[in-house]
């Protein structure tokens, strides 16, 4: 009878089918994060060392520190949710492998709810790690606006989308050679970073540079989360946000694309 | 509950090569029956299987499951069937019972009913006390229980009476299992039969295992049904029996020879060395065995010892191999079963 209701349900109102299927697969993908969420941790080794090693030498070099928290600590909260949402797609090309993916498809939950589940997923663990950064560097003298730090972890909760949304579409791309995913993730991770003005400022870096990093979204949604956590409402945060809006509706479109082919 | 006509897939590799997996497979499962698909590696079992499991699409045929078709109706024919793959159906870092829980969920189970829908399946699979351990922390035997509770999670309860047609695929269930965890998964799935209005269709290609395990074999090679039958009328039709009998008198061996060739229905009869393990040593006299097939070996023995007691013969042993799926295959193909399959080691027994 439940089963029967549920059909009629998912006939009269996809919209409503498709937001459950969503939470299903989102919750699924949490469970193992809440049950361990050391876990989160992992994926901030590597902001943390740039913090912790090249921060004090940013410091020396640009001035004191109090100068350079506020455009330093907001580099490595999107530097954290860029690594960790772009290497998403690992856990999906596991999942390829085992046969739990092929397992889903045979399920009737639709194929575009396995994509949105688990990029809406990304955004939890992402706010965990920025919240983390954010505490960790209170001692040391960071201090941010405190509506403007709520608005620039929507915003990057919102970029965090559409990038796992890509690493996930990059990982059904190569399912059948998955050592391209690293190749490729890798390959496009620095540059991406570099052109974005995250550890330096490209106003020091040559005409050409700044034109790659004008069309570089990351570079927008830096340049807004700086802006936000300083409380500064300017022009940057509407580019940042329309940045990050655009890169988690391309991110989406094509990984519901990706997914829905993913069967053969 | 399975009706396809002429199916066939393709599938492109490389540059415009074609290869034809499946090449016109008509077939028709009736509710509750349990089918073994046999057939060697590439034979196009698993293709098949996943084209009615609404896996991939076929390039041409059609097929109906569960009275829905696979391409058309695939949303309905998912909600009927339970499809247990090659693979691990858990993902290895969730715990035992989440897992039975988001398939559930995902069948359409409201919380309440997934979650004890779970249990009923963890109690049923033996796997109630590994229910919140990881996956990943499961042996193989284990994590193919759980791979078919997951299959499970939403064919008809058995308390419940007979609910809506199920239908259940196996794809190798049992392949890289030993042999007591096969036997302990078979136990299980007989046991939900039993319990359960459900209908099984499984590929495998152990040979004993459909022999002793499913009611009717579908030999499949090359993309097409070469038998469809039960595994004894297939071996009795396709095979027979195999005699060996052995001279005290290995002068004898040719009359002896004679005498088996009089037997109802022998053919292929041969006079070879013995083959036993004792007498490997090799020796002038050692012709001394005859081999055949036969109608019926075991009323067949009896009458040719009678016949050589007559002649003043004695017979020093006489074996009858009862025919296995191998031979029915090799009967059709003129290979072995086994002959793509040298390298799995679990295969060599019989």
């Amino acid at each position: 009878m439940s089963v029967m209701s549920v059909y009629v349900d998912a006939v009269a109102r996809p919209a409503r089918a498709l937001a459950r299927d969503t939470g299903i697969v989102m919750a699924r993908e949490l469970r193992p994060v809440l049950a361990d969420p050391f876990s989160v941790l992992f994926g901030m080794v590597q902001p943390l060392v740039f913090l912790g090693l090249f921060g004090p030498l940013l410091a020396g070099s640009l001035g004191g520190s109090e100068d350079v928290w506020p455009w330093f600590v907001p580099s490595i909260v999107v530097m954290t949710a860029l690594f960790s949402t772009s290497t998403t797609g690992s856990n999906l090309l596991y999942e390829l492998q085992t046969g739990a993916h092929e397992r889903m498809l045979v399920a009737p939950v639709r194929r575009s709810a396995l994509l949105i589940g688990r990029s809406l997923k990304e955004m939890v663990p992402l706010v965990g790690q920025a919240l983390v950064i954010v505490l960790v560097m209170l001692p040391f003298g960071f201090r941010f606006d405190p509506l403007g730090g709520l608005l620039a972890l929507a915003l990057l909760a919102v970029f965090g989308v559409g990038l796992g949304s890509l690493s996930y579409a990059l990982a059904l791309a190569v399912r059948k050679q998955d050592w391209m995913f690293w190749l490729v993730q890798q390959t496009l991770l620095y540059p991406a970073m570099i052109l974005s003005g995250m550890l330096l400022p490209l106003s020091a870096g040559p005409g050409w540079m700044q034109a790659l990093a004008r069309a570089n979204p990351l570079a927008y949604v830096v340049d807004a989360e700086r802006a936000l956590f300083s409380g500064d409402y300017s022009a940057s945060v509407g580019w940042g946000w329309l940045a990050a809006a655009l890169t988690a509706v391309v991110g989406l479109a094509v990984g519901i694309r990706s997914m829905v082919r993913s069967a053969d | 509950m399975i009706r396809t006509r002429a199916l066939t897939k393709d599938f492109t590799v490389g540059k415009g090569r074609v290869v034809r997996a499946v090449r016109g497979i008509t077939l028709t499962v009736e509710p509750g029956e349990l089918v073994a698909v046999l057939g060697p590696n590439g034979a196009g079992k698993s293709t098949t299987m996943r084209m009615l499991a609404t896996l991939i699409a076929p390039t041409s045929g059609s097929a109906t499951v569960a009275g829905f078709d696979v391409v058309a109706d695939a949303a309905q024919v998912r909600r009927r069937i339970g499809y247990v793959g090659q693979g691990n159906a858990a993902g290895h870092h969730q715990k035992v019972r989440d897992e039975l829980y988001s398939q559930g969920l995902m069948y359409g189970l409201r919380r309440h009913d997934a979650r004890r829908r779970a249990d009923e399946l963890l109690a049923a699979l033996d796997l109630t006390e590994l229910a919140d351990r990881k996956v990943s922390a499961l042996s193989g035997g284990q994590r193919r229980r759980l791979d078919v509770a997951m299959g499970l999670v939403h064919a008809p309860s058995p308390s419940r009476g007979p609910g809506q047609p199920f239908l259940l695929f196996l794809d190798e269930p049992t392949t890289g299992l030993d042999p007591h965890n096969r036997a302990n998964l078979w136990a299980h799935i007989d046991r939900m039969r039993r319990e359960r209005e459900m209908t099984v269709v499984l590929t495998t290609h152990y040979l004993d295992e459909a022999d002793a395990m499913t009611e009717r074999v579908v030999v499949v090679d090359h993309g097409e049904i070469i038998a469809d039958d039960t595994a004894d009328s297939l071996k009795a039709k396709l095979a027979g029996d195999r005699i060996t009998v052995t001279a005290a008198d290995p002068g004898r061996t040719a009359e002896l020879a004679e005498l088996v060739a009089k037997l109802p229905g022998a053919r292929d009869v041969t006079v070879a060395r013995r083959t036993t393990a004792e007498s490997t040593v090799d020796s002038p006299d050692a012709a001394d065995t005859v081999q055949a097939r036969v109608d019926d070996g075991p009323s067949a023995l009896p009458e040719l010892t009678i016949a050589a007691h007559q002649a003043g013969i004695r017979i020093a042993a006489t074996q009858v191999f009862r025919p296995t799926l191998d031979d029915v295959f090799l009967n059709l193909t003129g290979r072995s079963l086994r002959d793509g399959e040298a390298t799995d080691s679990e295969e060599s027994q019989s």
